[in-house]
């Protein structure tokens, strides 16, 4: 019974959503183009970011505003695998071609040290900061990520001749990152398949949690930390275990960032302002909400993409659009419900099913 | 100790600046509960209708010798021109939030934060090109004590600062409004009950803030006359780094969040002299993680316990 609830609830998504994320590489990568699958792309990224983050500002209420940092985290420790590893191992820096490739596990090897990572520094920066209640944690996430910006700034410059890489001392290798100029020159391993197919893992993990005992356990804190304490759950260690979570995802998710087409992976771009999109996310689909954090990270990569025409303007109408949603609709496009739960869709199925 | 002395200086004059921003932060937390990411805009926004005036006022002409008293002109417009920007700010975006999460209030202010500086980069304001401040004052050396230069713009600054802030603690601690201002930061519904506006304070606090804000706007673009463009980075660092100041000194404590600007303000420079110039934003922010670790409520900040 046990096993075969797991196979039907976790297994079969995940086979499915790779079946997708297969079907999108080899079907509609080449129909639509480099340009929308650079997008698809960047909706992914993005939906994998928002729905971790979600873990920890939705589902427990915290407020943490360092998910690019831990996002950098991840980057850059996959980019270094994939980069160095690429000279070690081949000799060069090009993408080795073929599906499931060497250079293919090697990234994707890359992306889960890069998760791991990341997910080992977020506990280190939770673990003191998530003993407070209020908006400690947002500050100090909001700390790390400067320290982070500056020290990723004050690494040295990239070691591109085989030769140099292959007499260089692994300590060298690890702080020869790129420094504020950011690391240039890594493989292009991203494509569809290796995103939705995390998109998947994410969406997965996040929905079986949100609805076990676990994820009860998550949102009790978030609706009230002192009864959710009173009923016996040990509120500090679900907080750090949701803040690791996502902490390791957003590793992913940096990893990928790191390898897509058109992405530059440095210090400016993954700092707070990238941070705040993500939180924007969240807050837009509706706190806990993992359907509505999908949503809005989908419409939020779309967005910008829509008022580009607008091209001085489109800054301010973004701005001015985010005021007017928190104002008219703040608990965000779903609220608290997933897609499935709202009226709107119980309707329309309802219509369907009669 | 040259050095150190000059550092000394060099500290209390960026960290009277990061004291008066800091103040803004602290007072709408001490009200509101949140972190208004607007207010580093604010202070942008002062510094550069301080430079608009300026050049508004022909002072940026190359001969031009500015009276003493258009500073001060300049000085008060910005204030004037920032407060009702705080106070409209305050009434268009946050008040229609007041009983919303505070999740939301924060989104909103950090929409606010990016309308101000995408505005502000509109051909039609201040442009994406970054300006130079014309000076109003000619920046002669008072002196020398131990081999230290007293710079005139270095002490007139520090000096309005310290003025301000004066004026700032007799308002809170010794009039009617800011006994007000402090009952309403204490406990906004018994406040309402005790017949105060809590808006009307609210309001007042804001317009306050942004104000003081709008003064470290003037007196930075004096101190560093190389504007850059409102949506630079710089811009936001130098909000955060006041914000920290806040926070270290104990956010909702005016007292705390003077202390805490000085505060930062010596750490970055020190460290910047005696250690490396180029992880003074490293110093800042560990000092920050530091000080919530072991004093979370801040140096002057009071621990609260929780009640069911």
């Amino acid at each position: 019974m046990g096993a075969a609830r797991t196979a039907a609830r976790s297994v079969f998504p995940v086979v499915l959503g790779v079946l997708l994320a297969v079907a999108m590489q080899l079907a509609a990568g080449p129909l639509i183009g480099p340009f929308a699958a650079k997008l698809l792309m960047d909706i992914g990224i993005n939906v994998i970011l928002a729905v971790s983050l979600n873990l920890v500002n939705g589902f427990t209420g915290q407020f943490s505003i360092g998910h690019a940092g831990f996002m950098a985290v991840g980057g850059y420790v996959a980019g270094a695998i994939t980069f160095y590893g690429s000279f070690l191992l081949f000799g060069n820096v090009q993408v080795v071609p073929g599906w499931l490739s060497k250079g293919d596990v090697l990234f994707v090897g890359g992306c889960l040290a890069g998760a791991l990572v990341a997910a080992a520094a977020g506990w280190i920066v939770g673990l003191p900061s998530l003993r407070l209640r209020g908006d400690y944690l947002a500050i100090v996430t909001l700390g790390f990520g400067e320290i982070l910006r500056v020290l990723m700034q004050r690494t040295g410059d990239v070691i591109s001749n085989v030769e140099e890489v292959r007499h260089a001392s692994a300590g060298t290798l690890m702080t020869s990152l790129g420094g504020s100029l950011g690391f240039s020159g890594l493989p292009y391993y991203t494509d569809l398949f290796w995103v939705y197919a995390f998109v998947t893992v994410t969406l997965v993990v996040a929905f079986r949690l949100k609805f076990s005992s676990l994820g009860r356990a998550f949102l009790s804190i978030r609706e009230n930390e002192i009864a959710a304490e009173a009923v016996g759950v040990d509120t500090t260690k679900l907080k750090v275990r949701a803040f690791v979570l996502a902490a390791g995802f957003a590793g992913i998710a940096g990893g990928l960032f790191a390898h897509e087409v058109g992405t530059s992976l440095n210090p400016r771009e993954l700092g707070f302002q990238k941070s705040f999109d993500v939180v924007i996310m969240v807050v837009l689909g509706g706190m806990g909400s993992v359907s509505g954090a999908v949503l809005a990270a989908i419409v939020l990569t779309l967005l910008p993409e829509a008022l580009r025409s607008f091209s001085e303007f489109r800054m301010p109408i973004y701005a001015l659009a985010l005021i007017l949603m928190m104002i008219l609709r703040p608990q965000g496009l779903l609220g608290l419900k997933e897609i499935w739960e709202m009226p709107w869709f119980k309707r329309r199925r309802g219509k369907a099913a009669a | 100790m040259t050095k150190f002395l000059q550092t000394l200086m060099d500290g209390v004059a960026v960290g009277s600046l990061y004291a008066l921003i800091a103040l803004g932060y602290t007072m709408v937390y001490g009200t509101l509960q949140f972190i208004n990411f607007a207010h580093s805009d604010v202070f942008v926004l002062g510094a550069w209708i301080s430079y608009t005036l300026a050049v508004g006022l022909g002072y940026a002409a190359a001969g031009a010798h500015p009276p003493l008293a258009a500073g001060l002109l300049i000085l008060v417009g910005a204030m004037a021109f920032c407060g009702a920007a705080g106070f409209t700010i305050e009434r268009l975006a946050y008040r229609p939030l007041r009983k919303a999460p505070r999740l939301n209030v924060l989104i909103t202010a950090i929409g606010v934060s990016l309308f101000l500086q995408n505005v502000g980069q509109l051909k039609w304001f201040f442009g994406t090109q970054p300006q130079r401040m014309p000076s109003l004052i000619e920046d002669t050396i008072l002196g020398r004590i131990a081999g230290v230069q007293l710079h005139l713009v270095d002490m007139v600054g520090a000096g309005l600062a310290f003025l301000l802030m004066l004026l700032l603690e007799w308002l809170i601690f010794r009039t009617r409004l800011g006994r007000a201002m402090r009952a309403v930061s204490h406990d906004t519904n018994v406040a309402a009950l005790m017949g105060i506006n809590v808006d009307a304070v609210i309001s007042f606090t804001f317009v306050l803030g942004s104000s003081l804000a709008a003064a470290a706007g003037f007196l930075y673009a004096m101190k560093y006359p190389g504007l850059n463009q409102p949506a630079h980075a710089t811009w936001v660092l130098l909000g955060l780094k006041a914000f920290v100041a806040a926070v270290i000194g104990g956010i909702g404590n005016v007292r705390g969040a003077m202390l805490g600007g000085v505060l930062i303000g010596m750490i970055e420079l020190f460290g910047a002299a005696y250690l490396s110039p180029h992880l003074r934003d490293i110093y800042v922010f560990s000092i920050l993680i530091l000080v919530l670790l072991v004093r979370p409520s801040g140096i002057l900040g009071k621990a609260v316990a929780e009640k069911v």
